[in-house]
C-alpha cells in the first residue's frame, strides 16, 4: 500500500484544493496518468500520479483544502500478473531522490512522472470527463461526483444542466464519508489576489535567499531572424515559428552544455537537473504569471518547441497545466520584448539557480569586422545564484547562448 | 465576397476568442489591438492562424505589420479577398 499526497505544485504553494477526482476506488492507474484536478492558489493544475496501482481509498473530498504533503488517496500494488509499462522517452526517477525544497516538504521536485497523453489513457480505468468550469463548480457546492455524470454537450462534454439533473436524480454519492466542504470555486477576484499572495511570497522568499549577480549580453539576432523568415516563407500559418521559439531553443542548448545554471539550490548544495526542463514565463490575460516547464526543450526540435509553447500558453490560460509541469521546471527564461522593454533583470525562482531574460529586439548601430552597419540587437541578461555559479560561468553561458543564435540552422 | 461589415465582425470575433476578456464594444478601430488588448505574439499569430482558416486568406508574415489595428485589418482583408477574387476566376 503506497500513499498519493497533495504534491508541491512550484516552490510557492502551501496548500492545495481537489476540485475534482478523475479516478474511484478499484480503478487501475499507471504512473503519469492524471488523477485528480487540484486548485492551487495560482491554477487548477491536473495531478498525475506518481506509480501504477490500484485506488485503493480516496481520502480527501472534493472541495477540502489540504497542505502539500496531505495523503490524498491510498494505492495497492498493481497484481503481479500485470506489468506497468515505462512511458518511453523519459528516464525512471534517479534514486535516491533529493530532498525537498524547504517551503515544499512532501514533494521532490527532481522525479516528474512521465506525461501521459491525455489520449493514452486507457478508458474505462482513467475516465476524464470534459467539464465546463461552470459545471465543475455547480457540481462541487452540490456534492455531485464528475465522472459519474453522462454529458450532453459537445463531444460528451458535462455541462451545468446536466449536473443539476445528476443531483436530482439521487442524493449525491461521494467516494468519501465526509461531506463536500462549501464551493472550492474562486471568484476572479479571489483567483487574482491568491496569484498575487503567491507570487509575492515566492519572490521575496527568492530576494531574501539568494545572492543574485546579474550579467548582460547584446546579441546581433539578425542571422536567426532572417533564418526564420525564410523558414516561415515555406510554411503554411500554422506551421509558422516564432522568434521566441529560437531564443527558447538556443538557451536549452546552452544550459545542456552548463549544467551549473539548469537545476536547484537545495539544502545548502546544488542539485543538476534531471534534464533540461525550460520554465516558460506566461503572462496571464487579467494579471498574474506563471512558469510552467517544457520538458527536455534541448531535445526537442523548433517545431516541437513551438508545438509546445503554443500548448502550454493555451492550457495556462486555460487553466489546465499538470502537475509534472508545476513542479519540476530547471531554469526559466522570460521574454518581456514583447513589452517594449530593452532588457529585463529578472528574479529566480526558488528553487532553481538562474534565470535568463530577454528584451525587444531592436535595429541598432553595430560594429563588426571593422564596419558599422545597422543590425537587430536583443539583449540577452542572466541573474544567477551566486551560491551555484560565479559570474565566469555566467558570462561563459550567455555567450554559449549567442554562439548558438548565430546558427540558427543547428537549433 | 465578405462586406466590409462582415471583415470587421469576423476580425472582431477573432480577437475575442483568442482573448476572451476582451468587450468587443470597447475595442478603438485606430488604436493597435496589441496594446490596447494586452495581445502578444503568440496570440497575434493565433489570430492569423483562425482568420486564414475562416477566409482562406494567407497572410504572408511581412504584412503583420498592416494589421496592427482593427480598422487596417479590415481594408487589409478586403484588399486581399478582392486579390484571391481575381486571381481565383
Amino acid at each position: 500500500m503506497s500513499d498519493f499526497v497533495m504534491p508541491s505544485l512550484g516552490a510557492d504553494m502551501e496548500a492545495g484544493t481537489v476540485l475534482e477526482w478523475y479516478v474511484k476506488p478499484g480503478d487501475t492507474v499507471k504512473r503519469g496518468n492524471i488523477v485528480a484536478l487540484v486548485d492551487t492558489s495560482k491554477a487548477e493544475i491536473e495531478v498525475e500520479i506518481f506509480e501504477g496501482g490500484v485506488i485503493d481509498e480516496l481520502l480527501v473530498p472534493v472541495g477540502e483544502r489540504v497542505p502539500v504533503g496531505t495523503v490524498l488517496a491510498t494505492l495497492r500494488p498493481m497484481p503481479a500478473e500485470v506489468a506497468v509499462p515505462v512511458p518511453p522517452g523519459r528516464p525512471a526517477p534517479p534514486t535516491p531522490a533529493p530532498p525537498a525544497p524547504a517551503i515544499a516538504l512532501a514533494s521532490p521536485p527532481a522525479p516528474p512522472p512521465a506525461p501521459v497523453p491525455l489520449a493514452a489513457a486507457p478508458a474505462g480505468t482513467n475516465h476524464r470527463p470534459r467539464v465546463s468550469p461552470l459545471a465543475r463548480r455547480a457540481a462541487a457546492q452540490l456534492g455531485v461526483v464528475l465522472s459519474e455524470v453522462s454529458g450532453s454537450g459537445p463531444n460528451g462534454a458535462i455541462t451545468k444542466a446536466d449536473v443539476e439533473r445528476a443531483r436530482s436524480a439521487g442524493p449525491p454519492v461521494l467516494p468519501v464519508e465526509r461531506p463536500a466542504a462549501p464551493a472550492p470555486a474562486r471568484e476572479p477576484g479571489d483567483r487574482q489576489a491568491a496569484m498575487r499572495e503567491a507570487i509575492a511570497a515566492l519572490m521575496a522568499r527568492s530576494k531574501r535567499e539568494i545572492p543574485h549577480y546579474y550579467l548582460q549580453l547584446e546579441i546581433d539576432i539578425g542571422p536567426a531572424i532572417d533564418w526564420l523568415h525564410d523558414a516561415n516563407l515555406q510554411r503554411p500559418v500554422n506551421d509558422r515559428l516564432l522568434p521566441s521559439v529560437l531564443l527558447l531553443s538556443a538557451v536549452a542548448r546552452a544550459a545542456a552544455e552548463m549544467p551549473e545554471m539548469n537545476g536547484f539550490w537545495i539544502d545548502g548544495a546544488f542539485r543538476p537537473g534531471d534534464g533540461v526542463h525550460l520554465g516558460v514565463a506566461i503572462s496571464l490575460r487579467g494579471g498574474g504569471l506563471i512558469a510552467p516547464a517544457l520538458h527536455d526543450t534541448d531535445k526537442k526540435s523548433l517545431d516541437e518547441i513551438m508545438a509546445g509553447v503554443r500548448d502550454l500558453v493555451q492550457r495556462a490560460r486555460a487553466g489546465r497545466l499538470r502537475s509534472s509541469e508545476m513542479s519540476d521546471p530547471t531554469l526559466t527564461v522570460t521574454n518581456l520584448g514583447e513589452r517594449g522593454v530593452d532588457l529585463v533583470h529578472g528574479v529566480i525562482y526558488p528553487p532553481q539557480v538562474a534565470l535568463v531574460g530577454f528584451g525587444a529586439v531592436r535595429d541598432r548601430p553595430w560594429a563588426a569586422d571593422g564596419m558599422l552597419g545597422v543590425r537587430p540587437i536583443v539583449v540577452a541578461t542572466l541573474a544567477a545564484d551566486h551560491r551555484a555559479s560565479d559570474g565566469h560561468a555566467g558570462g561563459r553561458f550567455l555567450t554559449l547562448i549567442e554562439r548558438q543564435l548565430q546558427r540558427p540552422e543547428n537549433l | 465576397m465578405n462586406t466590409e461589415q462582415d471583415l470587421r465582425a469576423l476580425v472582431i470575433s477573432v480577437v475575442c476568442q483568442i482573448a476572451p476578456d476582451v468587450d468587443p464594444a470597447a475595442i478603438d478601430p485606430d488604436a493597435a489591438l496589441a496594446e490596447q488588448l494586452d495581445i502578444d505574439s503568440m496570440d497575434f499569430l493565433n489570430i492569423v492562424v483562425e482568420i486564414n482558416t475562416r477566409t482562406g486568406i494567407e497572410i504572408p508574415e511581412r504584412d503583420y505589420p498592416k494589421l496592427s489595428t482593427l480598422n487596417d485589418a479590415v481594408s487589409y482583408l478586403s484588399r486581399a479577398q478582392a486579390l484571391l477574387a481575381g486571381t481565383g476566376t
